[in-house]
């Protein structure tokens, strides 16, 4: 007797079938998200086609002259913008998940505070951190619209996705190594910085770089901190005017003629590239660095 | 029993400090500095649009505000009725729901209680990268795919913008969040539950159906408010694919503004700081932090008490 | 037992089993723990223990599971104090200073009171930068070649490693990881080595070589020992303290100290029945 009759005799012919229809529609519902996905990576790289050749580097955006419009200081912009994002982020990041995770105490009323805290901003719409970086940084601080502007604010978006992960990777360090280092008369500090940190070093890489891929392709905070205007030259500080990949893309979905659509889903690919590129970098990480305890 | 005091303690063998560690108190300090700096983030948040929200209220009631049915900033004696902008959100957010919670629920359910980890290998990393897709990626999919390709033939009548194809795409887009948090609650969930209906002759449905879910009901729930909030919040898509009409209707076909769509659309003109309107940007952002704050503290609150539950 | 008068068996008592003179009373006490009880939160771990530990003596605790001694090892150099909601009622004095006493600094107390662990918890480090920890973190500065052939040599381990000291920690055996662990912990100079079940993860021929070490060491250290081999602890150590858990009124459990004397006396004639069942495989 087959497995099936056996199966078929044990649940009875109803509930089989009830089964298999709800596998499957289960199995749907997941191939649904992964066929979207494959189509607009199809769609995009079929419509950009045209278009995806080295004038999107060398060339200057433009909405008047469609056939020699560029990225240049589109992908220029997105560097100098995630540069300092990075710079400002990742130490503030990885400083305060030391706090939290190494020397704050766990049981604390404060503590409470500060974890939801950072739960609740790690979900706060990205448009409210421009609402932010309007208010505060470009006017209060008069930065103006500026890529240290950009930065600030892309840094307090990404901020509380970095210290999870963060905090995540040194959870994942086992409590012997600290005791073993604290045993020896190290003090808490040098038990973090020489023993804890390095070791949860490749966790952090891996959640810094997903939180800098979010942040690139982050368009609506910079929406309302003056990246919008056309833009055609790269930028030359930190108070200098910009434009990123994301605000480009925007710019020209707005146009109407066909050549300009053709010209954003081509900057799509570049700018999804860029994020696979960095998505390769975080696995090989974390591969690289398989579990040594 | 007699006790030395540390400084009586003979040489070489006292206990006291060995020399003072100030950088050790220094580095403390930063380090609960950095950790403060996410208190300073949401304080400025909230300062940030208190303050010019306050004012706008001193020009408009905020009576007028919430049940207020027309938005027209723009006009010379504009109105501030933010109910249009309200409904273009709920519409939007209701779609994307629609499409996101079954789906990501199911991805959930087949990734956790049916895939093998071989398949499962292949498939926790594709949906992370959609989630790894910007918005303003989707926002583009959903203009010149969605609308123009496909539901222009199965609606002749639709609109370029439109809250149906934005809807749908942002329901897309909010999979990977519903399905990998729900998932991470079923996983939770005691091996022991099931093997225990597995013991009383339930077939995989049964025990994915009766047992897995209803244990990890308040995890998935907090998944599924995270994911409304994300929606509400989700602004590029909004701003590209639905237009920036405000509009006080339910028909998915027409376009529609949404809080965020406005924010953004308002935002990025070159508003006088005193002006009315620029006031009026804070005034609805305030609606969309409290809207999506009551939720991520609902939200956090019920995974919270989900862990405790199985720790 | 044989029929020999008391002088010999006295003298048979004495001489512990490494070999080493052994006086009834402990003389020269490092520690003096004095009506000793540690909790977590509102539970109590162990409960009111006096004991002294003899000047490189070895001491052993032992005793069934969840009977404290671990708890209790790890009050002597303050690890406890890393555990939320712990603390500590009584007196742990080392040489007279009560050390969870005002002034005291828990890394000082680290410095002179070393510790090895169950699990060997070398770090994710080269061997060479294993053993320079200690010294480096205690503020050491230069060449440390000389302070780590001198660690690995004492235990037993620089023949084995010298040719690979910048290899990973991570690359020895299991035995060649605890050698590393005590060589690491010898380096900061302490005066007291507290070992947690060293052996616990260990294969036989592994457990021998750090018995034997631990004979080694007991001539320049103070060493206390929790087991839960009796074997071991009759072999090596030179007094045996033994625990037990016991339910108090309230039906709560928690960890006492039975007996405590010189090794070869508590084995051979027990003064409680408790430990008489315990050593003799009655229970535990």
């Amino acid at each position: 007797m087959s497995h099936t009759q056996i199966e078929n005799q044990l649940a009875g012919r109803g509930t089989l079938l009830r089964d298999r229809v709800f596998m499957w529609s289960l199995f749907v519902s997941l191939a649904i998200g992964v066929l979207t996905l494959a189509v607009l990576l199809i769609y995009v790289t079929v419509k950009g086609w045209p278009r995806l050749d080295i004038r999107l580097f060398t060339n200057m955006p433009s909405v008047r002259d469609a056939e020699n419009a560029g990225a240049q200081s589109a992908i220029t912009g997105t560097i100098w913008v995630i540069s300092f994002t990075a710079l400002i982020a990742l130490p503030t990041g990885v400083l305060a998940a030391l706090h939290l995770e190494e020397f704050a105490r766990p049981d604390s009323r404060f503590q409470r505070f500060i974890e939801v805290n950072i739960q609740n901003l790690a979900a706060v719409p990205s448009i409210v951190y421009g609402i932010l970086g309007l208010a505060v940084f470009a006017r209060a601080l008069a930065l103006g619209q500026s890529v240290i502007t950009a930065s600030l604010t892309l840094a307090l978006l990404v901020l509380p996705v970095i210290i999870i992960s963060t905090r995540e990777a040194l959870r994942a360090v086992p409590r012997n190594i600290r005791d073993g280092s604290l045993a020896l008369g190290a003090t808490e500090w040098q038990t973090a910085y020489r023993q804890t940190l390095p070791a949860a070093i490749p966790g952090i890489a891996t959640g810094t770089i997903l939180a800098l891929s979010r942040a690139i392709g982050e368009a609506a905070p910079l929406l309302l901190l003056g990246a919008v205007s056309f833009i055609t030259f790269n930028p030359d500080g930190v108070l200098s005017g910009y434009t990123t990949l994301p605000i480009q893309i925007f710019n020209w979905t707005k146009e109407s003629r066909e050549e300009f659509q053709v010209l954003a889903a081509a900057t799509i690919v570049v700018l999804l590239l860029l994020l696979l590129a960095m998505n390769f970098v975080a696995i090989w990480i974390r591969n690289r660095t398989q579990k040594r305890w | 029993m007699a006790l030395n005091t540390v400084d009586e303690t003979a040489e070489g063998l006292s206990l006291r400090q060995s020399h003072p560690r100030y950088g050790e108190k220094v580095i403390r300090i930063i380090l609960f500095a950095a950790a403060f700096v996410s208190i300073v983030t949401t304080f400025g948040i909230l300062i940030s649009l208190l303050i010019p929200s306050i004012e706008f209220f001193l020009e408009v009631p905020i009576t007028d505000f919430l049940f207020g049915t027309t938005w027209t900033p723009l006009f010379n004696d504009g109105e501030f009725g933010v109910l249009p902008l309200l409904s273009g959100t709920i519409v939007i957010t209701v779609i994307a729901i629609a499409v996101a919670i079954p789906l990501g629920l199911g991805a959930s359910i087949y990734l956790s209680e049916y895939a093998s980890s071989r398949v499962r290998k292949v498939l926790k990393p594709t949906l992370e990268v959609l989630a790894g897709i910007p918005t303003v990626v989707f926002g583009f999919f959903a203009l010149e795919f969605l609308t123009q390709l496909v539901l222009i033939k199965i609606f002749p009548g639709i609109e370029v913008f439109n809250a149906l194809s934005a809807g749908l795409i942002m329901g897309i887009m909010i999979i990977p969040t519903i399905a990998s948090l729900s998932e991470d609650a079923m996983a939770a969930v005691p091996s022991g539950l099931r093997d225990g209906a597995y013991a009383l002759g339930s077939t995989k449905r049964q025990t994915a159906m009766k047992v897995v879910i209803p244990a990890a009901l308040s995890g998935i729930v907090a998944a599924f408010v995270l994911g409304i909030s994300r929606a509400i919040g989700e602004t590029m898509i909004v701003t590209i694919a639905a237009g920036l009409q405000p509009q006080l209707s339910f028909n998915p076909l027409i376009g529609m503004q949404t809080m965020t769509s406005y924010i953004a659309a308002a935002g990025s003109g070159d508003l006088a700081t005193g002006s009315i309107e620029y006031k009026s940007i804070f005034a609805v952002g305030m609606l969309l932090f409290i809207l999506t704050f009551v939720m991520n503290i609902f939200s956090i609150r019920l995974v919270r008490r989900f862990r405790q539950a199985y720790q | 037992m044989n029929n020999n008068g008391d002088i010999t068996m006295q003298l048979d008592h004495a001489l512990s089993p490494r070999g080493a003179t052994i006086p009834l009373e402990v003389n020269d006490p490092v520690f003096t723990l004095d009506d000793v009880s540690v909790f977590y939160g509102d539970y109590e771990a162990i409960r009111n223990v006096t004991l002294p530990i003899g000047k490189n003596e070895i001491t052993a605790f032992i005793g069934p599971s969840g009977c404290g001694k671990s708890t209790l090892l790890r009050s002597f150099n303050r690890m406890n104090d890393l555990i939320i909601g712990s603390h500590l009622k009584g007196v742990v004095a080392y040489h007279g200073t009560d050390i969870y006493g005002p002034d005291v600094d828990p890394i000082e107390v680290r410095r002179k009171v070393g510790m090895v662990f169950q699990k060997p918890n070398v770090f994710p480090k080269s061997i060479y930068e294993n053993v320079a920890y200690g010294p480096k973190v205690n503020g050491a500065k230069g060449n440390l070649d000389d302070v780590v052939e001198e660690c690995l040599t004492r235990a037993a381990l620089w023949n084995e490693v010298k040719d690979d000291l910048k290899k990973s920690a991570y690359a020895l055996s299991g035995g060649q990881q605890q050698r590393l662990v005590i060589a690491r912990c010898i380096a900061v100079k302490p005066e007291v080595i507290l070992m947690d079940e060293p052996c616990a993860s260990l294969d036989p021929i592994a457990t021998a070589k750090i018995e034997d070490l631990m004979v080694e060491l007991a001539n320049d250290y103070t060493i206390v020992i929790v087991t839960h081999n009796m074997q071991q602890a009759a072999r090596v150590s030179d007094r045996t303290a033994f625990f037990t858990a016991e339910l108090d009124d309230n039906e709560v459990r928690h960890g006492r100290l039975v007996e405590f004397g010189r090794t070869r006396e508590l084995f051979s004639s027990p003064g409680d029945s408790r430990t008489e069942d315990y050593i003799s495989g009655r229970f535990g």
